[in-house]
C-alpha cells in the first residue's frame, strides 16, 4: 500500500467533559476518495475541523505528506495544500461569485504584496475562472454570492476550495440540502476531481458515498467503529447494527 | 475593494483644485483654519482602513497621532534637534513602533473587547503624559520652535511660512490618499476587505489573518502618526488630550459622519464638521447641541454617512 497523504494517530477532542472525538485513526492514502459517515453527533465534523486547524486536538497526532501538522493554524494547513469545504456554506454574501474564488486563489501568493494591483497577478485570475468553470458556475459570475440559489451557493464553496488548488480535499457534506437534480450535478463534479486529488468526505447520502468512495470509514460517538472498501462494510455486521439499519 | 466612480473622481480632482488654489484669495485666518482640517482630515482617513476596511473599530487611534506630536516636542524642547530630517523619520518610526505594540495585543480580541483593550492601552499612554511633570502634565507644553528643513544653509521648506505649511498638509493629504488606495487595490487590501466579511473563512483558506490585521494597524498608526506631526508642527503645542479617549472618539465621528469604507469620506466629513462647528460656534454658545442634532441627523438618515449620499445622488443621475 502507498504511503498515506494524511494519517492521524489516537486523535482525540474533548469539550468539557465530552469526548466529541476520542482516538480516532485515520489513514488516507493518495489518489483516494475517502468517505467518513455516521450518525449525527458521530464527531465527523469536528473530525475534519482536526485535520483543516480549525481545532486544536487534545491528544493525539495529524501528519500530512510525512510531516507532523498537529495543532497548526487553519490558515498553515490550507496553504499546505490541504483545501476544505463546510457543512454550513460559508461564503463571502456580498461580493460576486467571481470575488469569491479569487479572493480564495489569491491566498495562494502566501506573503501578500502591498503595492502592486491585484489586477497585476493574472495567475490569480486565471485560476478564479477555472474554478467557476470547474463548478458550473460561469454564467452567474458577475451575480452576487449572497443572490444566488442555495445549490448555486454550495457549488461556489466548492469552487472557492478549488480556486486555492489544493491536493487534499476536506469536504463537509457537500450534498447537505440539495435537491436530487443538484446533488446528481455535484456528484459528476465530485468524480471529475477524484480523478486527480484526494479526498476526505463527510457524507449522509449513502447512495453518493458508495457510488464515489473507494474507502469507508464509520464513526459512532467519536470513535472509529470500521473502516474499509465499500463491500467490507457493507458485509461488516456492526456496522449493519450501529447505522445502516437491521434490515441492510 | 475600493470603487471610484467617474463623478466622484471628477468631485474630488476640483476639490483638489479648489484646495490647491485657495491660498491665492483665501484669508490668513482660513488658510490656517484650513490647513487644520488637512491634518485632522489625514487623522481621520488613517482610522477609515481600520474602521472601514478592516472592520476593527479603534478607540484609542488618537495614541498615535498624541505619541507623533510629543516626539516632536521631546526632540524640539529636551534634545534640541529641530531638523525635519531626524524629527519626521523618528515621529513615523515611535507611532509605528507604539501601534506595533498596541495592535499586537489587542488584535487578538473582536468586536466589544476591541473597542475596549484599544481604549484602555491609549489611556495608558493619556495617564503616562498627564502625570509626568517631565511632559508637561495636564497643561501639556508649547514645543519651543517648529521643526526646519535645511540642507547646509539653504532653506528647503520653511514651517514658519504659513502657506508652504498649507501646501505641505495638501500634499501630505493627497498622497497618504494615493498611497492607502493603491494599497487597497493590492493582494493585501482585497484580503484586508475579505476580513471584515468572513474572518473565519478567510483563515480557512490560507490567509494569515492576524498577522494581515496586525500590518493594517501599523500602517494606520504611521499614517496617524504623521497627522501628529504635522499637527505639532502646525500647533507648536504637545496635550495629554491629543492622545486622549475623545480625541479618538472625535477622529471616530469624523470617520463614520463622512462615510466608513471609502478614505475620502472622513475627509469630506472633516471639511464639513469642522466647518459647521467653526460657523455654529460664532452664532451661538449653544453651537454643540446643533453639532449634536446634525450628527444624529446624519446616522439616522444617511446609514453610509455624506459620501453615501454623494453615491445616491450619483445613482439618481445615472
Amino acid at each position: 500500500m502507498a504511503e498515506p497523504v494524511l494519517e492521524t494517530a489516537g486523535l482525540s477532542r474533548l469539550f468539557g467533559g465530552l469526548a466529541a472525538v476520542q482516538d480516532v485513526a485515520l489513514s488516507v492514502v493518495p489518489g483516494e476518495v475517502h468517505a467518513v459517515v455516521g450518525p449525527n453527533g458521530a464527531g465527523k465534523t469536528t473530525l475534519i475541523n482536526l485535520l483543516s486547524g480549525d481545532l486544536r486536538p487534545s491528544s493525539g497526532t495529524v501528519r500530512y505528506q510525512g510531516e507532523d501538522i498537529t495543532g497548526w493554524p487553519a490558515y498553515r494547513v490550507a496553504r499546505a495544500g490541504i483545501g476544505r469545504s463546510y457543512q454550513k456554506t460559508n461564503i463571502f454574501r456580498e461580493f460576486t461569485a467571481f470575488e469569491n474564488c479569487w479572493l480564495a486563489s489569491k491566498a495562494k501568493l502566501g506573503r501578500l504584496p502591498l503595492f502592486r494591483p491585484a489586477r497585476a497577478f493574472r495567475e490569480t485570475i486565471e485560476r478564479a475562472e477555472r474554478a467557476l468553470v470547474l463548478c458550473a458556475l460561469e454564467q452567474r459570475r458577475d451575480t452576487r454570492a449572497g443572490a444566488m440559489s442555495y445549490g448555486e451557493q454550495r457549488q461556489l464553496e466548492l469552487a472557492m476550495m478549488l480556486a486555492t488548488e489544493p491536493r487534499l480535499l476536506l469536504l463537509d457534506e457537500p450534498l447537505a440540502g440539495m435537491g436530487p437534480e443538484e446533488s446528481q450535478r455535484v456528484i459528476e463534479l465530485l468524480r471529475k476531481l477524484a480523478v486527480d486529488h484526494t479526498m476526505v468526505m463527510i457524507e449522509h447520502d449513502m447512495d453518493a458515498v458508495f457510488a464515489i468512495a473507494q474507502r469507508i470509514t464509520v464513526m459512532v460517538n467519536g470513535t472509529v467503529l470500521a473502516s474499509g472498501t465499500p463491500e467490507a462494510i457493507r458485509a461488516n455486521r456492526q456496522v449493519q447494527q450501529a447505522y445502516l439499519g437491521e434490515d441492510h | 475593494m475600493p470603487r471610484i466612480s467617474r463623478p466622484i473622481l471628477l468631485l474630488l480632482l476640483a476639490g483638489t483644485a479648489f484646495l490647491a488654489l485657495f491660498p491665492l484669495w483665501g484669508e490668513t485666518f482660513y488658510i490656517r483654519f484650513v490647513t487644520r482640517i488637512m491634518v485632522y482630515a489625514l487623522f481621520a482617513m488613517s482610522l477609515d482602513l481600520l474602521v472601514g476596511y478592516v472592520g476593527l473599530v479603534s478607540l484609542g487611534h488618537a495614541a498615535f497621532f498624541g505619541v507623533a506630536i510629543y516626539t516632536v516636542a521631546g526632540l524640539v524642547n529636551k534634545a534640541g534637534i529641530t531638523s525635519a530630517f531626524a524629527i519626521l523619520p523618528a515621529a513615523l518610526a515611535l507611532s509605528a513602533a507604539c501601534a506595533l505594540v498596541i495592535g499586537w495585543i489587542s488584535i487578538r480580541t473582536s468586536g466589544v473587547y476591541f473597542i475596549m483593550i484599544t481604549l484602555a492601552l491609549a489611556q495608558m499612554l493619556y495617564y503616562f503624559f498627564n502625570d509626568q511633570k517631565y511632559w508637561g502634565g495636564t497643561d501639556g507644553m508649547n514645543i519651543d520652535r517648529r521643526p526646519d528643513l535645511m540642507l547646509g544653509d539653504m532653506v528647503l521648506f520653511n514651517f514658519n511660512d504659513r502657506v508652504q505649511f498649507y501646501y505641505l498638509a495638501l500634499a501630505c493629504l493627497v498622497v497618504a490618499f494615493l498611497l492607502l488606495y493603491r494599497l487597497l487595490r493590492s493582494p493585501f487590501g482585497h484580503a484586508l476587505v475579505g476580513i471584515r466579511a468572513n474572518e473565519g473563512r478567510m483563515r480557512a483558506l490560507g490567509y494569515d489573518v492576524q498577522r494581515l490585521k496586525l500590518i493594517a494597524f501599523v500602517i494606520a498608526g504611521t499614517v496617524a502618526g504623521l497627522a501628529g506631526f504635522l499637527e505639532a508642527a502646525r500647533g507648536t503645542f504637545a496635550s495629554p488630550a491629543h492622545l486622549g479617549w475623545h480625541e479618538s472618539g472625535h477622529a471616530l465621528v469624523l470617520v463614520i459622519l463622512g462615510g466608513i469604507g471609502t478614505l475620502f469620506g472622513p475627509v469630506i466629513g472633516t471639511f464639513v464638521l469642522l466647518l459647521m462647528e467653526d460657523y455654529f460656534a460664532t452664532l451661538t454658545d449653544r453651537w454643540l447641541l446643533i453639532m449634536g442634532v446634525f450628527v444624529i441627523a446624519v446616522v439616522m438618515f444617511l446609514p453610509n454617512g455624506l459620501a453615501g449620499l454623494l453615491k445616491r445622488l450619483e445613482r439618481r443621475d445615472g
